[in-house]
C-alpha cells in the first residue's frame, strides 16, 4: 500500500515507511500499529482519524519521537528521525502547561532551552500569542485562564520554536462543544497565517472533515491505516455553514461507510 | 547545577530578607483596604484575629493563675509566673542578654540550614529523578533519619571538637533528612506529560532538570525547609548545652545555675517566639512560592 502519491502532489515533508509498533504488556506482545505508510506534504493539513485503540496517538508520538517504533522509519525533510526535538512541535490534549509559569513564560520555554536572549524571547512569544488570538493575558497564571485559552497557549508554545511540522494529539477533546468549534476555526487561521504543516489526530469525524486537506482513516485490531481520503471541501472554511454542505455530508457518509464493517462496540466515534 | 545553587541562594536570601517582605505585604494590604473606614478596618481586623488573641490571653491567665495558686510548688511559683518572666524579659532586653544569645543561636541554625540546603536539595532532586538512586538510598535514608542527631554528639565532638562546629554539624544532620526526602518526593512525582512536553521542546537531561524537575519540586522543597527549620530549632537548645559559651540553649543552663528562674522562663518565651517567627517566615515562603494547579 503506497500512499505517497494519493492525492498529494506537493513535496513530501514527512514520510512514514512501514512503521509498526509492538507493545509488551505483561509478557505478551501486542501489535499496536501495523505497517503504516503515510506521507504529508509541505504546508498540508492532514488528519489522522480513528476509533480509540487504532494507534493514531501512537503514530503521532512515534513521529514526535516520544515513542520508538519497532520497525520502519520516520523521515522528515529527507532525513531519518530519531527522538524528539523542537523542529517537531507537539500539542498535547492535556495542554501540558507548567503551572508555576505565567502565560508568556510558558510560551518562552522552548526559546529558553535554545538560549534565545530575553527580549528576543519575549518578542517571539508575544507574536505567537497574537497568532493564536491571545493578547493581554501574557502575565496571567495558567490556572486563571479558560481551557480554550490554555490550549491556545500550548499551540503558541509549539509555534515559538518555528517547527517544521505541528503535531496535534486530540488537542480539542477536553473542550466543550462551543470552545471546540472556536478552536477549530482558530487553528485554521493559524495554519493559513503560518503555512505550517499540521498532522492532527482526532476521533471526531466532523472535526477531521472541517480541518483537513486529507484524512487518514485508521482501523483497529491491529491498528492500521485503512484509507486516505482527499478532502475537496473548499477553503477558507471559517463559516459554520460548511458543516451543513452537501459535500461535507457526502464525505462523512463515506467515512462512516468505511467503518460499517466493524462491530458497533468497537466504535468510539463521535458521529 | 548553576541554576540550582541560584535557587538555594535565593531561598536563603529570602529567609534573611523575609522581614522586609512582610512589611511590603502589609503595605499592599493597606492600599487594598484604603476604601474601608478606619473604625471598620480595625473592627474587621479584631473580628478576624479575636480568637487567636483570645487563645493567647487565656493561656496567660491560666499560667498566671497556676503561679498564683502555687501549682508549681511554693518555691518557684513566683519566678515561674508570666509577670516575672515579662519583667525578666525587659531586664534581659535592656542589658543585651537576649541579643547576645539569640544571635549565635540564629547564626548556627541559619549556617547549618544553608549547608543542609546546598547538600540536600541536589541529593533530593537526583534521588527523586533517578529511580535506581532512590532504591539504592531508600533504606539507608529512612534508617538514618530516625536517629536523633544528639546520638551522634560524642562522635561530632571527637571529629569537630567542643564548640560551634559540632553544634552546626548536629543541626545540619537533623536538617538534611526532611529536605532530602521532601525534595525527592517532589522531584519523583513530576507529571510525565511535562517531561514529554519538555522533550518535544528540545530539552535534554540538564534542561529537564532545570526547567521542569526543580521548579516542580519547589513546593515540596519549601515543605521540607519548613520541617527542617522546625526540627533544627528544637534540636538547637540541647545542642547548645554541649559546651558552647553562648546561645539560647547555653543561657537556659546559665540561668539555672544562677537560680534566675524568671530569666529561664523568659528565655523559653524567647525560644518559642523566635521559633514561631521562623515558622511564619516559612509559611509565607510556601504561600508565595508554591505553584497551584
Amino acid at each position: 500500500m503506497n500512499m505517497t502519491n494519493n492525492g498529494n502532489s506537493r513535496k513530501p515533508l514527512l514520510e512514514l515507511q512501514g512503521v509498526s509498533k509492538v507493545f509488551n504488556k505483561e509478557g505478551k506482545d501486542f501489535l499496536a500499529l501495523e505497517n503504516v505508510e503515510l506521507s504529508v506534504g509541505e504546508g498540508e493539513f492532514v488528519c489522522i482519524l480513528g476509533p480509540t485503540g487504532c494507534g493514531k496517538s501512537v503514530t503521532l508520538q512515534i513521529v514526535a519521537g516520544l515513542i520508538e517504533q519497532t520497525s520502519g522509519s520516520v523521515i522528515l525533510d529527507g532525513t531519518e528521525e530519531h527522538g524528539p526535538g523542537p523542529h517537531k512541535g507537539m500539542v498535547f490534549q492535556e495542554y501540558a502547561l507548567l503551572p508555576w509559569r505565567n502565560v508568556i513564560e510558558n510560551v518562552e520555554i522552548g526559546l529558553e532551552l535554545k538560549h534565545v536572549p530575553g527580549n528576543e524571547r519575549h518578542r517571539i512569544a508575544k507574536e505567537q500569542l497574537a497568532t493564536v488570538g491571545l493578547s493581554g493575558v501574557e502575565h496571567q497564571r495558567v490556572h486563571e485562564i479558560s481551557v480554550g485559552m490554555r490550549q491556545r497557549v500550548a499551540i503558541a508554545r509549539a509555534l515559538a520554536n518555528s517547527p517544521r511540522i505541528l503535531l496535534m494529539d486530540e488537542p480539542f477533546e477536553a473542550l466543550d462543544a462551543l470552545t471546540k468549534e472556536e478552536m477549530q476555526i482558530q487553528i485554521l487561521k493559524v495554519w493559513e497565517a503560518t503555512r505550517t504543516t499540521i498532522l492532527f489526530v482526532t476521533h471526531d469525524v466532523d472535526e477531521a472533515i472541517f480541518l483537513s486537506d486529507r484524512i487518514c482513516v485508521m482501523d483497529i485490531n491491529p491498528g492500521r491505516l485503512k484509507k486516505v481520503l482527499v478532502n475537496h471541501l473548499p477553503r477558507p472554511r471559517h463559516e459554520c455553514m460548511s458543516r451543513t454542505d452537501r459535500e461535507f455530508n457526502e464525505m462523512r457518509d463515506e467515512i462512516i461507510g468505511l467503518y460499517s464493517s466493524l462491530k458497533d462496540e468497537e466504535l468510539d466515534l463521535i458521529i | 547545577m548553576a541554576c540550582f545553587s541560584e535557587q538555594a541562594i535565593g531561598i536563603v536570601a529570602l529567609l534573611l530578607g523575609v522581614s522586609g517582605s512582610i512589611k511590603r505585604l502589609n503595605m499592599a494590604d493597606r492600599i487594598e483596604k484604603k476604601q474601608q473606614s478606619r473604625a471598620g478596618k480595625i473592627g474587621v481586623f479584631l473580628m478576624d484575629r479575636s480568637f487567636y488573641v483570645l487563645g493567647v490571653l487565656l493561656f496567660l491567665v491560666i499560667w498566671q493563675a497556676a503561679s498564683t495558686l502555687k501549682l508549681f510548688g511554693s518555691d518557684f511559683s513566683e519566678a515561674f509566673s508570666p509577670l516575672a518572666a515579662a519583667l525578666a524579659l525587659v531586664e534581659m532586653g535592656r542589658d543585651g542578654d537576649i541579643v547576645r544569645h539569640a544571635i549565635p543561636s540564629l547564626r548556627r541554625v541559619l549556617v547549618s540550614l544553608a549547608f543542609a540546603i546546598l547538600f540536600a536539595l541536589p541529593v533530593g532532586v537526583l534521588v527523586g529523578y533517578f529511580k535506581r538512586l532512590e532504591q539504592l538510598t531508600y533504606v539507608v535514608f529512612q534508617f538514618m533519619r530516625m536517629i536523633s542527631p544528639l546520638a551522634w554528639m560524642p562522635i561530632a565532638i571527637i571529629i569537630f571538637g567542643v564548640g560551634d562546629l559540632s553544634v552546626t554539624f548536629l543541626l545540619w544532620l537533623v536538617a538534611i533528612w526532611p529536605l532530602i526526602l521532601n525534595t525527592a518526593h517532589g522531584a519523583g512525582r513530576v507529571s510525565p506529560l511535562w517531561l514529554n512536553m519538555a522533550k518535544t521542546m528540545g530539552a535534554r537531561d540538564a534542561g529537564i532538570l532545570r526547567k521542569i524537575i526543580i521548579p516542580a519540586a519547589i513546593p515540596d522543597m519549601l515543605t521540607g525547609l519548613r520541617l527542617a527549620v522546625g526540627v533544627s530549632w528544637i534540636i538547637l537548645v540541647p545542642a547548645e548545652m554541649l559546651g558552647v559559651p553562648d546561645g539560647l540553649g547555653y543561657f537556659i543552663l546559665d540561668t539555672r545555675d544562677r537560680f534566675r528562674y524568671d530569666q529561664l522562663i523568659a528565655t523559653i518565651v524567647v525560644i518559642g517566639a523566635i521559633g514561631y517567627l521562623l515558622d511564619s517566615a516559612n509559611r509565607w515562603l510556601i504561600s508565595k512560592y508554591s505553584w497551584k494547579i
